[in-house]
């Protein structure tokens, strides 16, 4: 496995669904394009142009390969945030007079969520659904949704705090066969679970590369032709794109993705399978070590690199402050300078105290056995610290129901 | 590919070297930006020095809010069609960026040279009702002409209206200096001044209120969602102190920009030089050659491996004639033979030589030809 100089004098990296190492064999295929291949990829004119052009379409290639599109499906953009504010404004700006509702699901992405609350000021109807226990959505609720107005069905391929897969296939069919279309928020999927958009029947599908190895500011949004899905540009100019996103195109950062969907394809078995043995590994070690913690969300339908994990009676800022020399997260990075408890562990109907001891654990290509014991070392350590000077705790281990205490208001 | 002379700068130009190690610098950091651990804020501080980079570049002042965004083709419509203004009046001769980001624009028409016509634009402020924003191009792609935002800003503020210019080709060609124009809202790009492609920037007066083209996760200020291109964003920071303090070397770049026309001149009386006599970038030459179409010299130049453009390159492989010059009303048949030449800080003299060389020979074959006709 590549190595990456920074592991030695940093923290041990364990954000995976923060954001990915640049893997080095990506930042390698990039380097001629920032300087002897600088060319713009929509001039026509001359051989740099053309230079260009072409490793945007080799790229192009490698990300269609990966989720089992056309090249002429793949759509760049700066990434999965601008793919799922144009596929949900695009569509509905489109098609918007036709049909005017909207169904998604509580634990979207914030970018999905804040996208369809500006839809509803525009007149739009939607439908947030919620999750079950294990974060998992409801196929009978999905259904019992979609009526004759219903536009679009947006739902994550993975979530980006706890790691479940949702049913993609299912969905699509459903959509299908009601004749909706099917987008899918998969920054935190593509490259780490098998996705093929012809038998999932997904109509569009975000895609980030910085969650995948490659660079940040790079993604794509997939849009079907057949049958075929229009959408209105959020961003108007030069025309590229086939007219769906204008601007130039980062040519190094496009060049990156496709390599890093390269990788991805290729290696993606294997480093699934070496990828489930950690997260097995540090979820039985910490519960070995720890009493009492809590997985959220489906252990079986989830991507190997991700566990999400409360710690009761600990909080989860301060278990991240004793753990400087880990870099990981109590939620989503977006949302992470808040000190709000998870919206989607709250949707799970996990409780706020519990919301709030929990962490993130994400693992990746770089990850290595010996991370993982340090990681089950370190935060069983800290853990049973916390909880030692902690008054609940002691309480509850003296037998004291915690919820039953009657908090004096300040 | 032997020697190739690259004069196309505006469409896009090469890195540079101290850029291009601060992209790759960053590229080797792990944070995501928006992360509260040790890494995240390493990725942050990456950012935020680049912001100050690119608000001192420009002199905008501390409070002034400057937004990262995919280039400047985003900028604009973020500036566009996030403001709450009920009109926008754009120049004729603007970016595809500009005068496609709403459907409601008003046209201002433009002089023979591109420069807009105040007169005009001073009608159409008394007229209308509601707040307005003018959006006023620092300097044109194509001809390089320069507008005067000043008087366009002092004229626009007497309206209460609000003025945005697009000096992405301005920035690093000439002064860009915010304070001093005194516009409500700027665009600027990275690729047109030696900074990685895909990344740019909108900077607004911190009174400014826009609406996201990008919702969610709330980076930005809330105003452009999307965890940002931190090693674009680097390379921004450090081609934008660059650009600055480099502004010197533009002098050099005139003098082979004026070495270029009279030479070109020298070579076809007939020659026309577009928005000559108006203020214009150091590095730009609109240059028509009658008689050739521009497809025709732009392909007689990439074979001699000299790389020129037509037009804008976002509007190049399309033979559609360049919208700038139907505002300034030059003739079809005139306009389809316009070859666009931009040098950038690389150029030499021999690299002018080596482009005279061609044209002198692309020009007697259209006489020869026309003289046996």
């Amino acid at each position: 496995m590549t190595t990456k100089n920074w592991t030695q004098n940093h923290p041990l990296y364990l954000d995976y669904q923060a954001t990915t190492p640049t893997d080095p064999r990506v930042v390698e295929a990039m380097a001629p394009y920032w300087t002897e291949k600088f060319g713009n990829p929509h001039s026509r004119n001359h051989f740099y142009g053309w230079e260009a052009e072409d490793a945007v379409e080799i790229a192009r290639e490698h990300v269609a390969n990966l989720i089992g599109a056309t090249a002429k499906e793949v759509i760049f953009t700066s990434g999965a945030t601008e793919s799922n504010n144009l596929a949900i404004k695009g569509v509905a700006k489109f098609y918007g007079d036709k049909k005017n509702h909207i169904i998604t699901c509580v634990t979207e992405h914030k970018c999905v969520l804040e996208t369809c609350r500006s839809l509803q000021q525009d007149g739009f109807d939607v439908t947030y659904l919620h999750v079950q226990e294990n974060g998992l959505i409801d196929l009978d609720a999905l259904k019992a949704a979609i009526t004759d107005k219903t536009l679009l069905v947006s739902i994550m391929a993975v979530n980006n705090e706890i790691g479940v897969i949702q049913p993609l296939k299912e969905i699509g069919q459903m959509c299908r066969d009601n004749k909706v279309f099917f987008h899918t928020d998969a920054a935190q999927a593509v490259g780490k679970i098998p996705l093929d958009v012809e038998a999932m029947n997904i109509d569009m599908m975000s895609i980030s590369a910085h969650k995948m190895y490659g660079p940040m500011g790079m993604g794509a949004l997939f849009v079907r032709r057949r049958p075929r899905v229009r959408l209105v540009p959020l961003i108007h100019g030069g025309g590229q794109e086939r007219g769906m996103r204008s601007g130039t195109l980062p040519t190094p950062l496009v060049v990156g993705f496709g390599v890093a969907c390269e990788l991805a394809l290729k290696e993606m078995a294997q480093e699934t399978e070496r990828l489930r043995g950690y997260q097995t590994k540090l979820f039985e070690g910490l519960k070995a070590r720890i009493p009492e913690i809590y997985l959220n969300g489906d252990l079986d339908h989830r991507v190997p690199g991700n566990l999400n994990i409360s710690f009761s009676y600990v909080e989860g800022e301060g278990l991240m402050m004793g753990l400087k020399d880990l870099g990981v997260s109590s939620g989503s990075a977006c949302t992470s300078a808040s000190l709000e408890p998870s919206y989607v562990l709250r949707a799970l109907g996990v409780e706020e105290e519990l919301a709030h001891t929990s962490l993130r654990l994400g693992l990746g290509r770089f990850t290595t056995e010996d991370d993982i014991d340090y990681a089950i070392e370190r935060i069983s350590k800290e853990v049973n610290r916390l909880r030692e000077l902690s008054p609940l705790w002691d309480m509850a281990q003296a037998g004291v129901d915690i919820k039953s205490i009657k908090w004096a208001e300040h | 590919m032997t020697h190739t002379v690259y004069l196309d700068h505006n469409a896009t130009s090469p890195l540079r070297a101290q850029a291009r190690d601060g992209v790759i610098a960053a590229l080797d950091l792990v944070g995501n930006p928006s992360s509260v651990h040790q890494l995240g804020r390493q990725a942050l501080r990456v950012l935020e020095d680049a912001r100050e980079q690119v608000r001192a570049a420009i002199n905008a002042p501390k409070t002034a809010q400057v937004i990262f965004t995919s280039g400047g083709t985003e900028a604009n419509t973020l500036a566009l069609s996030g403001t709450d203004a009920l009109r926008v009046l754009v120049g004729a001769t603007e970016h595809a960026s500009v005068l496609a980001a709403r459907p409601d624009l008003e046209c201002i028409t433009v002089d023979a040279q591109g420069r807009v016509d105040l007169g005009h634009l001073q009608s159409m402020l008394s007229e209308g009702d509601g707040h307005a924003v003018v959006s006023v191009m620092m300097a044109n792609n194509e001809t390089g002409a320069l507008q005067n935002i000043e008087d366009i800003v002092h004229l626009a503020h007497r309206f209460g209206a609000r003025v945005h210019t697009d000096a992405v080709q301005a920035f690093g060609k000439v002064a860009v200096d915010f304070l001093a124009l005194g516009v409500d809202m700027l665009s600027v790009s990275a690729h047109k001044i030696g900074g990685p492609l895909g990344v740019g920037a909108l900077i607004a007066t911190q009174d400014v209120q826009l609406t996201p083209v990008n919702r969610g996760g709330g980076q930005e200020g809330g105003l452009r969602g999307g965890t940002q291109n931190v090693s674009g964003i680097a390379g921004f920071g450090i081609a934008a102190k660059l650009a600055a303090s480099d502004l010197a070397d533009m002098t050099h770049i005139k003098v082979l920009r004026n070495q270029l026309e009279s030479g070109v001149k020298e070579i076809a009386s007939d020659a026309i030089v577009l928005a000559e006599t108006v203020d214009r970038l150091p590095n730009t030459s609109f240059i028509v050659m009658p008689g050739v179409l521009s497809e025709t010299q732009v392909m007689a130049f990439d074979l001699a491996g000299i790389c020129v453009s037509s037009g804008s390159a976002c509007g190049s492989g399309k033979s559609k004639t360049s919208s700038v010059l139907v505002a300034m009303k030059v003739p079809e048949d005139i306009a389809k033979t316009a070859l666009r030449v931009s040098l950038g800080p690389n150029n030499t003299v021999a690299d002018i030589e080596s482009f005279l060389s061609v044209y002198k020979d692309l020009y007697v074959r259209q006489i020869q030809k026309r003289n046996a006709a």
